[in-house]
């Protein structure tokens, strides 16, 4: 049986989360198939302080939003995205 | 073109861009750094931005609003870095042929962007402190909301 593939994504964090996580992005690998939900889940367990981001953060992939249940792809740019306040 | 400057905002640049003559209606909105009695003594904001994804988004909502009010002309820049309390963060201009066509896009050019746009505010105050600002106390868009297949 061949061994599951795995995706990488770039996900990137900014404003508060940036703050929390200590970085504004990583490179997180995931197995296939994934969702955004996926990812924040591996980035909750694998990077200090980012355990106190949301559960269920606001989330782009390839810089639209994302609801947490839609599919990661290798390669593509994952964001944590807070609070919108702009204006 | 990029909807964001780090410079203070021009309305003279943002009316170059809509005037005509066959706009009779030209409606400017300036969000500014406010330090009310609510504030707690702001002294500036610190804006940030997903850069890449604002300028999809203005892409997006101004499309929409062409859809909407197609003889409307609409210009905008949102500031980033810190601003002082009493400038302007966001200018937005709209003229139309008639004056409800722009007061109507203009309203919705900043509803749209406080909805959408992925900009954050921290605000510095005078007695040091930093705050994030969030405006709901929750995510303005819900996550599971249809908007990525």
């Amino acid at each position: 049986m061949a061994s599951p593939s795995t995706a990488t994504v770039r996900v990137r964090f900014f404003a508060r989360y940036a703050e929390l996580v200590g970085r504004s992005e990583a490179a997180v690998s995931v197995t296939l198939p994934a969702t955004v939900g996926d990812v924040v889940r591996r980035v909750r367990d694998d990077f200090p302080g980012a355990g106190d981001l949301p559960d269920r953060p606001l989330a782009a992939v390839n810089l639209k939003q994302a609801r947490l249940d839609a599919s990661v792809h290798d390669g593509d740019e994952v964001a944590l995205l807070p609070p919108i306040a702009g204006g | 073109m990029s909807y964001l400057t780090r410079a203070r905002i021009s309305v003279d640049q943002l009316l170059a861009e809509v005037a005509s003559p066959a706009r009779g209606g030209t409606c400017i909105f300036l969000g500014t750094v406010r330090n009310g009695p609510a504030e707690g003594g702001v002294t500036a904001i610190e804006y940030s931005a997903y850069e890449e994804m604002v300028d999809a988004e203005f892409g997006h909502l101004l499309a929409d609003a062409r859809t909407r009010w197609p003889e409307a002309r609409i210009a905008v820049r949102h500031r980033l870095g810190t601003i002082a309390a009493g400038e302007a963060s966001i200018g937005i201009a709209a003229a139309a042929p008639h004056r409800a066509q722009a007061f109507d896009a203009c309203r919705f050019v900043i509803e749209e962007v406080k909805r959408r746009v992925p900009i954050w505010k921290k605000e510095l105050r005078i007695d040091g402190t930093e705050v994030w600002v969030d405006p709901a106390g929750r995510p303005t868009v819900r996550p599971d909301s249809p908007t990525h297949a």
